[in-house]
C-alpha cells in the first residue's frame, strides 16, 4: 500500500452517498457461513470486507492480514432509521422547524435558550402541534407518532440558509436519519475460532445479523403488502436493533443480550469508560518485561538496590548484541544457562532449550541478539501505585535473592509510601541502552535522595534506626575496642579503627563521615529550646557540631539523619557526591540497627511509674480542671458566662470548658516530663523515632478530652450522650473527658469515649485520603503545563505569564533548604 | 454602599504605569502585551483608579515567601 499522509480532518455527519461510496459490498443476507463453513457472499462476514485469518488474501484489495485495513459494506434499509446518537439534535431540530413549510422558525430560536416551540409558523402561518419526545427514540405530535419517513422528509426540506442561521454544521440534517447502514469491516469485529473448530462471533456481528435479518423481513413484508401493524412492528424492531448496536446502555430500552445472558457491547461501550478504547487502550497499555510481587524488608541491602527473587530474574530478559569483543562473555552466559532467547539477524526468535543450546552456541555470530536473564547490578525500574510523584518510580540495581518477594530497605519506603503489610510492587526491565542510561542518570535512587519539594532528604533513617543512632551517639556511650570492631563488622562497615582502647559512640559514628567534613552547628531533635542557647556548651548535648569529619558535640537523631529532616544528609548534597551520601545512609542505617540489636530496646509497666508526689500533683491538676469546668457550667446555668466574640453562650461555654481541660492536661503533661525517668519510651519520643511526649502522658497520667469533629462528644440520646446520664448534664465526664491514664485503666464510659474517637479517626483517615488524593490529582492536572522559564517567570504552554517570579521569591525549592535559601549554611559547608 | 476599597487591608496597591514604564516592562519580560495576565475594566479597583483598556497596572502585593511581590496586569474590555 502506498504511503500517504493525513493533511486535514473533518468531523461531521456521513451522507448516504459517502456510505455507498466507501461500501465495497452490498449486504443482502443475514447468513454468515454456508454448509461448508465458507463465508456467504453478501453476508455480514463477506470475504470482501477484509481478512482476519492468517494466510488468506483480501478479495477487495488483495492484501494479507497485515496489509488489508478492512473494507466497509452497506445495507439498504427498507425504511429510514433514526440514529439514537443524534436523537437529541433530531428533537431540537424538529421543534424549531415548521411542520408545513419546513423552514426554521428563527424567532423561536433567537429569543430563548430553551427552544420553546412556537404556536404559529412565522413564515407560512401554519399552526404548530406540540412535539413530544419519548425515550429512547419515538416522537409524537399531539399523541400521533411521527414516522422516520416524515422526519426525514421534513429535514430534507430545511433550506441551507436556515441551517446556517441556527449554526447547524457538519452536513445535512436528514443524514441524521439513516437510509443506508454502514457495515463495518470484519477487522473491527474479528471472530475467534474455539478449540473444537467452532467459530464464535463478535458482539457487533451478532447485532449486525439481527439488523440485516429483520430489515430483510421488513422489506419482504412491504413488497407483499402486509398489514400496517406488521410493517410498523418490524420497523420498530429494526430501530431497536440499530439503536442497541450503537449504544446498549440506552435508558428506556431493554438491554440486548447474548445467548448466554451477557449484555452485548455496543459501539459506545467499546469506547466509553475505564476499560474503553480511550482510557484502556490509548492512554494506558499493558507491557511486557515486568513483574509484580509482595515486598518485604531487608535491612542489609542498599537503598540503591532491590532484591529480585530468582524465579523472577530467570523469566525477565535483557537483549544484548553479539559483538567481536563480547563473544567470550556471551559464551559464558550460555554456559551458565543465562540466555533465554536468541534473535537471528532475520528477526526470528529462538527459545533456548537443553536440546538446541549446543547447536545455537555453534551457529551464533555477529549481529545476533541474545536475550539474557537478569543478573546482579542490572538497572530496573521499581514502582508502587498510586504513582503520585516522581519518586513513585525509581531505578534500582538488581540483587538476585532466594524466595519469592521483592526486598527493599526501610529507608526507601517513604518516597514509595510503602510498608510491608502485604503491599505489592512492580518492576520493569529496561530494554535499550538509551533507556538504561536515562534511568541511571535521572531515576536511580541515589540521585533522588533530595526531594524537589523542599530541598531536604526524602530518604533517610526512620524509627528504630533513629533510636539506634541516638542511643549510640548519646553522651555516655563507651565501647571497648572489641565491641566497636564487632559492631562495625555486624553492620558490614569496612573502616580502619584507630589505635585506641575505648571508643565513644560519637567516635564510631564519626568513622562514617567523609574525611574533613564540616558543617555549621544545629539543634538536635532532643533540644529543649532553652531561652538562651549556649550552643557548644549545651548541657543536654543537643548542639550538633561536626568539624573535620568528627562530631564535636551533640547527639545524632532525627534532625541529623532522619528522613525529611536530616541536616547532615542535606549538607552532604553540597559537600560530596550522591554515591557517598548513598553509602552514608546505608551504613548509618546498618550501624544503628546493629547497635540497637546489641543493646536491646524495650519498655515495661514500671517505666510508666512516677514518684507519689508527681502522681498526686497530676490528680490535683485534673481535679482542678474538672472543678474549673463545673464552675463554668454553673455560671452558664446562671447566665453569667463570659460570651466570646462571634459565639453563642453555649458555644462560649464549650470553648471555655475545652480550654480549661486542655490546660489541665498540659499541666499534667509538664509534671510527667519533669518526673519520668529516662527510658526507651522517652528515648523514642525525644530522638524523633516514633511517638511524642503526649503518648507517654496518656499512658502515665491522663488520656484527656476525646473529641468528635473537634468538639466534645455530644451525640447519642436526647440531651445526653448515653442512657445512664442525666439529660442536660454538661459535666466533663459525661462528654468524653477521660481522666484515667492507660496504665490505670479506663472506666466503661471512658473506654466508650476513647473508642468513639478512635473510630472517627479511622473514618476520617480513609475518607480524607481519598478526597485529598483526588483534589491533588485535579490540581496537578490543571498545573501540569506550567513551567518555570529561564528568565524566572512561570508561563503556560501558550507562553502567557502566570507569575512574574516563580513562587514570588524566585527560589527553586529543590535547591533550597526546606523552602528558604540559607546562604550562610552554603558558605560554611565546603 | 460607598466603600473606599483602596483603603481595605485586603486590596493591594494598584498603579497605572506610564507608557515609558509599560514599554520597559514589556521589554524586560520580552513578551507581547496579550500574553500578560489580564484584568477587566469592570474590576472594582480598575474603576476606582480610572484605568482604561490598554493600560498596564502594577500591583504590589504582600507575599508569604518574599515579603513583597510585584505583579502586572493588562487592562482589557469586558
Amino acid at each position: 500500500m502506498a504511503e500517504s499522509r493525513i493533511k486535514s480532518m473533518k468531523f461531521g455527519l456521513i451522507s448516504p452517498d459517502q456510505i455507498k461510496d466507501m461500501g465495497k459490498v452490498r449486504i443482502v443476507t443475514s447468513e454468515l457461513y454456508d454448509a461448508d463453513g465458507y463465508p456467504v457472499e453478501g453476508g455480514v462476514m463477506d470475504p470482501r470486507l477484509g481478512v482476519i485469518d492468517p494466510g488468506l488474501k483480501c478479495r477487495t484489495c488483495n492484501g494479507g492480514i497485515d496489509e488489508c485495513p478492512g473494507h466497509f459494506g452497506y445495507l439498504e434499509l427498507a425504511k429510514p432509521i433514526l440514529n439514537v446518537l443524534y436523537i437529541k439534535s433530531t428533537f431540537e431540530l424538529l421543534k424549531v422547524t415548521c411542520r408545513k413549510c419546513n423552514k426554521i422558525m428563527i424567532e423561536a430560536v433567537k429569543n430563548s435558550k430553551s427552544f420553546e416551540q412556537p404556536n404559529k409558523c412565522p413564515h407560512c402561518k401554519a399552526l404548530q402541534k406540540k412535539i413530544k419526545f419519548s425515550k429512547p427514540y419515538t416522537f409524537y405530535e399531539d399523541k400521533e407518532e411521527i414516522t422516520s419517513v416524515d422526519i426525514r422528509e421534513r429535514f430534507e426540506n430545511i433550506p441551507n440558509v436556515d441551517l446556517k442561521k441556527i449554526g447547524f454544521g457538519g452536513g445535512r440534517p436528514e443524514w441524521m436519519i439513516l437510509t443506508l447502514f454502514p457495515i463495518p469491516p470484519v477487522t473491527t469485529r474479528p471472530s475467534i475460532t474455539l478449540e473444537g473448530g467452532e467459530r464464535s462471533e463478535d458482539d457487533l456481528t451478532h447485532k449486525l445479523v439481527d439488523i440485516v435479518r429483520i430489515n430483510q423481513s421488513l422489506k419482504e413484508n412491504m413488497e407483499i403488502g402486509a398489514p400496517e401493524f406488521i410493517i410498523s412492528d418490524l420497523c420498530e424492531l429494526v430501530q431497536y436493533h440499530t439503536s442497541t448496536y450503537f449504544d446498549n446502555e440506552l435508558s428506556g430500552t431493554p438491554l440486548a443480550r447474548h445467548r448466554s445472558g451477557r449484555p452485548l457491547k455496543g459501539l459506545v461501550q467499546r469506547l466509553k469508560g475505564k476499560e474503553g478504547r480511550i482510557r484502556g487502550n490509548l492512554l494506558g497499555k499493558r507491557v511486557n518485561f515486568c513483574a509484580r510481587t509482595v515486598i518485604s524488608p531487608d535491612a542489609k541491602i542498599s537503598i540503591n538496590e532491590v532484591g529480585i527473587p530468582k524465579i523472577v530474574a530467570k523469566e525477565l530478559t535483557i537483549p544484548e548484541y553479539v559483538t567481536k569483543t563480547n563473544m567470550l562473555y556471551i559464551k559464558n552466559l550460555f554456559k551458565n544457562n543465562l540466555v533465554n532467547y536468541v534473535v537471528r539477524p532475520d528477526g526470528r526468535r529462538i527459545k533456548i532449550t537443553k536440546t538446541n543450546k549446543k547447536e545455537i552456541l555453534e551457529t551464533i555470530a555477529l549481529d545476533w541478539v541474545i536475550e539474557r536473564q537478569l543478573k546482579d547490578n542490572d538497572i530496573i525500574l521499581f514502582n508502587r501505585q498510586p504513582s503520585l510523584h516522581k519518586a513513585s518510580i525509581m531505578a534500582h540495581r538488581v540483587k538476585i535473592m532466594p524466595y519469592k518477594t521483592f526486598r527493599l530497605t526501610m529507608q526507601v519506603c517513604p518516597p514509595y509510601n510503602a510498608d510491608f503489610d502485604g503491599d505489592e510492587m512492580n518492576i520493569h526491565v529496561l530494554q535499550t541502552d538509551e533507556a538504561r542510561t536515562e534511568a541511571t542518570m535521572l531515576m536511580e535512587v541515589k540521585n533522588n535522595i533530595m526531594s524537589p519539594k523542599f530541598g531536604g532528604p526524602a530518604i533517610g533513617l526512620d524509627m528504630d534506626q533513629i533510636s539506634g543512632i541516638y542511643l549510640l551517639t548519646k553522651e555516655d556511650v563507651v565501647l571497648s575496642k572489641e565491641a566497636a570492631a564487632q559492631l562495625l563488622a555486624d553492620a558490614d562497615i569496612d573502616v580502619e579503627l584507630p589505635e585506641k582502647d575505648t571508643f565513644t559512640g560519637k567516635e564510631i559514628f564519626s568513622l562514617l563521615l567523609p574525611e574533613g567534613f564540616s558543617m555549621p552547628g544545629f539543634k538536635a531533635k532532643r533540644c529543649k529550646n532553652c531561652i538562651t542557647c549556649t550552643e557548644e556548651e549545651c548541657e543536654y548535648d543537643s548542639w550538633v557540631r561536626i568539624k573535620d569529619g568528627k562530631i564535636k558535640t551533640g547527639t545524632i537523631d532525627a534532625a541529623s539523619v532522619g528522613a525529611m529532616k536530616g541536616k547532615i544528609l542535606k549538607a552532604f548534597q553540597t559537600y560530596t557526591d550522591s554515591d557517598t551520601l548513598k553509602d552514608f545512609i546505608d551504613q548509618t542505617g546498618k550501624l544503628a540497627v546493629s547497635y540497637l540489636t546489641k543493646r536491646g530496646m524495650s519498655i515495661g509497666i514500671s517505666d510508666l511509674d512516677l514518684p507519689t508526689k508527681a502522681e498526686n500533683g497530676i490528680t490535683n491538676e485534673i481535679d482542678l480542671a474538672i472543678q474549673e469546668s463545673n464552675n463554668l457550667i454553673k455560671k452558664f446555668n446562671n447566665k453569667q458566662i463570659k460570651i466570646l466574640p462571634g459565639m453563642t453562650p453555649k458555644e462560649s461555654l464549650e470553648a471555655q470548658i475545652m480550654n480549661a481541660l486542655a490546660n489541665g492536661v498540659s499541666r499534667a503533661s509538664d509534671i510527667v516530663s519533669d518526673n519520668i525517668i529516662e527510658n526507651d519510651l522517652i528515648h523514642m519520643a525525644i530522638s524523633g523515632a516514633k511517638g511524642s511526649i503526649i503518648n507517654s502522658t496518656q499512658m502515665t497520667a491522663v488520656v484527656g478530652q476525646e473529641t468528635i469533629l473537634g468538639k466534645r462528644i455530644s451525640r447519642g440520646y436526647h440531651r445526653r450522650t448515653l442512657p445512664h446520664i442525666m439529660a442536660g448534664d454538661l459535666s466533663p465526664i459525661s462528654h468524653g473527658f477521660v481522666s484515667s491514664s492507660f496504665k490505670k485503666g479506663l472506666t466503661p464510659f471512658e473506654l466508650f469515649w476513647n473508642i468513639m474517637n478512635g473510630r472517627e479517626g479511622l473514618m476520617d483517615k480513609s475518607l480524607r485520603t481519598r478526597k485529598s488524593g483526588y483534589m491533588q490529582r485535579r490540581l496537578v492536572n490543571a498545573l501540569q503545563d506550567l513551567k518555570v522559564k529561564d528568565d524566572g517567570t512561570i508561563k503556560n504552554s501558550y507562553g502567557e505569564i502566570i507569575q512574574f517570579k516563580a513562587g514570588e521569591d524566585g527560589i527553586d525549592p529543590s535547591k533550597s533548604d526546606w523552602g528558604v535559601f540559607d546562604w550562610k549554611n552554603k558558605l560554611e559547608i565546603r | 454602599m460607598n466603600l473606599e476599597i483602596l483603603k481595605h487591608q485586603l486590596v493591594p496597591k494598584h498603579e497605572i504605569l506610564s507608557s515609558k514604564e509599560k514599554r520597559e516592562v514589556l521589554k524586560k519580560f520580552n513578551i507581547e502585551k496579550e500574553k500578560l495576565p489580564r484584568i477587566s475594566v469592570s474590576d472594582s479597583v480598575v474603576k476606582v483608579i480610572g484605568a482604561k483598556p490598554g493600560d498596564l497596572i502594577r500591583i504590589t502585593r504582600k507575599s508569604p515567601t518574599s515579603g513583597k511581590a510585584i505583579y502586572y496586569r493588562f487592562v482589557v474590555e469586558g
